[in-house]
């Protein structure tokens, strides 16, 4: 749990530098929609975040590669879950790290019930995949 | 400039704040989900602390008034809890579940160059980019409705 603890303050640390720097959420899902040039946007930012979440993976696998295994499930129930991922956290406004990190950090009632309504849902897609099939 | 440097600093103490808390490990983050099975809490623990640090963040900076590399403060509105909410996380929630992976790990775990992890990745860039096109689609509709004379 300390682990969990202490990468959890890096990433707070990360987005809150964020906010504080750039004075933007930190949220993913809307770096990625985001990290490319368009007409008044302010893409190179985040760009450079992204590319620094990939370094990190890399370097973090070379240093301990248990901690970063890659999805190992079928190709197209990888495809599925992504495409199910990228867009409903596109249309509801975030995913873990826009709501649950910065939405709930900053109080916000409708990330606060966004992150409840994923985590609920994620529980209950886990639950029939791995129990409910069980005969009892 | 600063700010493509901030952006990267940011990108790479985010990643390492993912590795450091296994988050990018599908296996521990499922095992968070699998509340009927064998618990592991770590993902609340991530969660406290990043939520918890970030809110001191924007405490500060809202108190501050304005960022330091830029003056404005982009603080998303308040909307009211709607169907978009809804439906927008519950699909994620279902992605989530499937793979136990989000956006963030999914990106820094392309190291890994599993075919899943790609396929996850390309895939997650899609749906982003087609719920972004509809939502234009729908604000285009919706300004010629509202021109509408009749």
């Amino acid at each position: 749990m300390i682990n969990a603890v202490i990468g959890g303050v890096m990433i707070g640390v990360a987005s809150g530098l964020v906010f504080l720097l750039l004075g933007r959420m930190a949220g993913v899902t809307g770096i990625v929609a985001g990290a490319w040039p368009a007409p008044n946007r302010w893409w190179t930012w985040r760009a450079a975040f992204l590319a620094g979440l990939v370094i990190a993976g890399a370097i973090g696998r070379l240093v301990s590669p248990a901690s970063v295994p890659g999805l190992s499930t079928p190709f197209a129930l990888a495809a599925a879950a992504g495409l199910l991922a990228g867009f409903g956290a596109r249309y509801g406004g975030g995913c873990t790290s826009g709501h649950g990190v910065c939405g709930v950090g900053r109080l916000s009632r409708r990330s606060i019930v966004g992150c409840a309504t994923f985590m609920i849902v994620a529980m209950i897609v886990v639950f029939v995949a791995r129990h409910g099939g069980a005969a009892s | 400039m600063k700010a493509t440097i901030a952006g990267l600093l940011a990108g790479l103490l985010f990643g390492a704040g993912l590795v450091v808390s296994r988050m990018t490990d599908p296996a521990v983050v499922l095992a968070f989900l699998d509340v009927a099975g064998a618990w592991n809490p770590a993902l609340l623990g991530v969660m406290a602390g990043a939520a918890s640090t970030f809110g001191l963040f924007y405490w500060i900076a809202t108190r501050r008034g304005r960022a330091v590399l830029v003056p404005a403060l982009r603080v998303p509105r308040e909307r009211p809890l709607d169907a978009r909410l809804f439906v927008g996380t519950a699909l994620f929630g279902a992605g989530w579940g499937l793979a136990g992976l989000c956006p963030g790990p999914a990106l820094t775990t392309l190291a890994a160059g599993t075919p899943a992890t790609l396929a996850f990745v390309a895939a997650m860039v899609a749906g982003i980019a087609l719920s972004g096109a509809i939502a234009q689609r729908a604000e285009r509709r919706a300004v010629s409705q509202s021109d509408s004379p009749t």
